[in-house]
C-alpha cells in the first residue's frame, strides 16, 4: 500500500470543494440508512470520521466552523437536540485541527490510536449532553465509538487513494 | 501536504481555541433555547429541506425492496389472508350490531343526562418513513406534516391501540414520540375497574409502567388499560396497554406495575393520526396544588 510507507512523499491532487462536499453528503447518507437494533448500536458515525479526515488533512479548508455547520445538519437529520451534534463535532474538529500535523506524520496504526482518543472525546461530549438533559447514560452508545475508530483506517486509505494522481505504468 | 499552506498561515483569523470556545458557547446557547423554548422550529424546518433529499435517498433501497417483495406475494398466502379476514369480519359484524344498539342507547342516556356528547374524531392515514436512528430515543418520523394539517399534540394510533403523539411538525414530515419514550405520560383507566392512573414510558425497553399506585390497588395481571380522556389530549376509550407484571412489596409504598403496549409501537408501518381534540374549558388558574398530579402530562406544553 503506498499510504502505509511514508518514505517518499506522495503527490496528491488538489482537493476540490465539490469533493469535500460530496464526501460529507455521502457520509450523511450512510448515517441515514435504515439501521436497526444491533446494527444501529454498532453503526459508526460516518460523518464524524469524514469530518475528522478533512480536519486533519485540510485544516485550513475544513475547520471548526464547518464541522459545527455539519453538526447542525446532523442534528436536523437525527431530530436530536439543536446543537448537540454541533457541539460534539466542534470538539472533534478542534482535536483534529490541533493534532493535524502530528497525525499526518504517523502511519495508519499510530493514526488509529490518536484518532480513537479524539472520537472518544466526541462521543463522551454527546453522551454528557444527553445525560444532562435526559438523566441517564446509555453505555452501549460507546460501541459506535469503537466501530468509528476501526473505520478510520479503511476510510482514510480510500480517501487518500481517491486523491492520488493517476500514474501510467509503461 | 500542500506547499500553499505555509502562505495562508498569515491570514487565518482567530486561533483554534478562540473558535472552539465560540462554537461551544453557541451550541450550548442553542441547546438551552431548544430545551426551554420552541423558537427554533422554523429554522429547523428550513434546514430539514437541505437534509431531507439525503434522507429520502437513504430510505429508497429499503422501500424499493418492500415494494418488490409486495409484488411477489404468492397466491396461497393471499388466499389464507383472505380467509382469515373473512372470518374476522364475520366475528366483527356480530359485535358491530351489538355495539350499534349500545351506541344508540348510550346517546339517549347521555341526552337524558344532558352530558356533553363524545365528538367523533376524524383521522388521517400516515406511514412511517424513518425509524429512530438514535438509540437513545423512541421516536419515528411519519410522512404527513404541516401541509396535511398535522399539529403538535395529535395522537397517533394503529388498529390495536395508541402508538404515540406528534411532538414536532415539519412541512412534509412530522415526528412522533412513542409512548415508550422515557417519562412520556398517558392518562389511562383500567377497563375492568375504572381505576384512573398515568402510564409512563420506560425508555430503553418497549414497556410502560404505572407509578404511584398503592400496594393495595385493585389491579390484576392481564388488565387492559384504556385512555381516560382526562386533560383532553387523548380521546377516551382507546386501548393503551395490558398489565404484564405486578410486584407488590410491602417494604415500598407503591406497587411496581409493568405493562406492555397493545398498539404495535415498534411493529407496523401504517398509522392513523387522530385530528385534534376539542378544547376543554380552561383549567381554573387559582388552583395551587393539582390534587394528585394525574393530569400532569408531559408534552402538554406543545399545544
Amino acid at each position: 500500500m503506498p499510504y502505509l510507507d511514508k518514505a517518499q512523499p506522495e503527490i496528491l491532487r488538489p482537493v476540490s470543494n465539490l469533493f469535500i462536499i460530496t464526501s460529507i453528503v455521502v457520509a450523511l447518507f450512510l448515517n441515514g440508512l435504515p439501521w436497526e437494533g444491533l446494527w444501529l448500536m454498532l453503526r459508526p458515525d460516518f460523518v464524524a470520521v469524514v469530518m475528522l479526515y478533512w480536519c486533519t488533512h485540510k485544516p485550513l479548508r475544513v475547520g471548526i466552523g464547518m464541522s459545527w455547520m455539519v453538526g447542525m445538519l446532523a442534528d436536523v437529520a437525527d431530530a436530536s437536540l439543536f446543537g448537540q451534534h454541533a457541539l460534539s463535532y466542534t470538539v472533534l474538529a478542534f482535536g483534529g485541527v490541533v493534532l493535524s500535523r502530528r497525525i499526518r506524520m504517523f502511519d495508519l496504526r499510530e493514526q488509529t490510536t490518536q484518532v480513537s482518543l479524539i472520537l472518544l472525546l466526541t462521543y463522551a461530549t454527546y453522551a454528557l449532553v444527553h445525560w444532562q438533559v435526559n438523566g441517564h447514560v446509555a453505555w452501549i452508545y460507546f460501541l459506535g465509538c469503537l466501530t468509528s475508530t476501526l473505520l478510520w483506517a479503511p476510510m482514510s486509505t480510500l480517501m487518500q487513494s481517491m486523491r492520488q494522481t493517476r500514474v501510467d505504468r509503461e | 501536504m500542500d506547499s500553499t499552506q505555509t502562505f495562508q498561515v498569515l491570514n487565518r483569523g482567530p486561533g483554534h481555541a478562540a473558535r472552539l470556545v465560540f462554537f461551544v458557547v453557541l451550541s450550548f446557547l442553542l441547546m438551552f433555547v431548544d430545551t426551554r423554548y420552541r423558537y427554533l422550529e422554523s429554522s429547523r424546518s428550513a434546514l430539514s429541506m437541505l437534509v431531507s433529499p439525503i434522507q429520502r435517498l437513504a430510505t429508497l433501497p429499503n422501500s424499493l425492496w418492500q415494494q418488490a417483495s409486495d409484488f411477489f406475494v404468492t397466491q396461497s398466502s393471499l388466499l389464507d389472508e383472505n380467509n382469515a379476514l373473512r372470518l374476522q369480519r364475520e366475528k366483527d359484524a356480530a359485535q358491530l350490531i351489538q355495539s350499534q344498539s349500545l351506541l344508540q342507547e348510550n346517546q339517549q342516556l347521555r341526552l337524558l343526562l344532558a352530558l356533553q356528547q363524545h365528538t367523533p374524531f376524524a383521522s388521517q392515514f400516515a406511514e412511517i418513513v424513518y425509524a429512530e436512528r438514535d438509540i437513545f430515543k423512541r421516536k419515528v418520523l411519519i410522512n404527513k406534516g404541516s401541509y396535511s394539517d398535522i399539529q403538535p399534540g395529535q395522537v397517533v394510533m394503529d388498529d390495536k391501540g395508541i402508538v404515540g403523539q406528534i411532538t414536532r411538525v415539519y412541512p412534509w414530515l412530522s415526528e412522533v414520540t412513542l409512548i415508550t419514550e422515557k417519562d412520556h405520560a398517558v392518562p389511562v383507566q383500567v377497563l375492568r375497574s375504572g381505576l384512573r392512573s398515568v402510564a409512563f414510558g420506560a425508555g430503553d425497553t418497549s414497556q410502560l409502567s404505572l407509578r404511584y399506585m398503592p400496594v393495595s390497588t385493585d389491579i390484576q395481571n392481564g388488565d387492559v388499560l384504556i385512555t381516560s380522556g382526562i386533560d383532553g389530549l387523548y380521546p377516551p376509550g382507546i386501548p393503551v396497554a395490558k398489565v404484564e407484571k405486578i410486584e407488590r412489596d410491602a417494604a415500598y409504598p407503591f406497587a411496581q406495575i409493568i405493562c406492555l403496549p397493545l398498539g404495535g409501537v415498534d411493529k407496523h408501518k401504517q398509522l392513523l393520526v387522530l385530528s385534534a381534540m376539542p378544547r376543554l374549558p380552561e383549567r381554573p388558574a387559582a388552583d395551587p396544588a393539582p390534587a394528585t398530579g394525574k393530569t400532569k402530562v408531559k408534552k402538554a406544553e406543545v399545544h
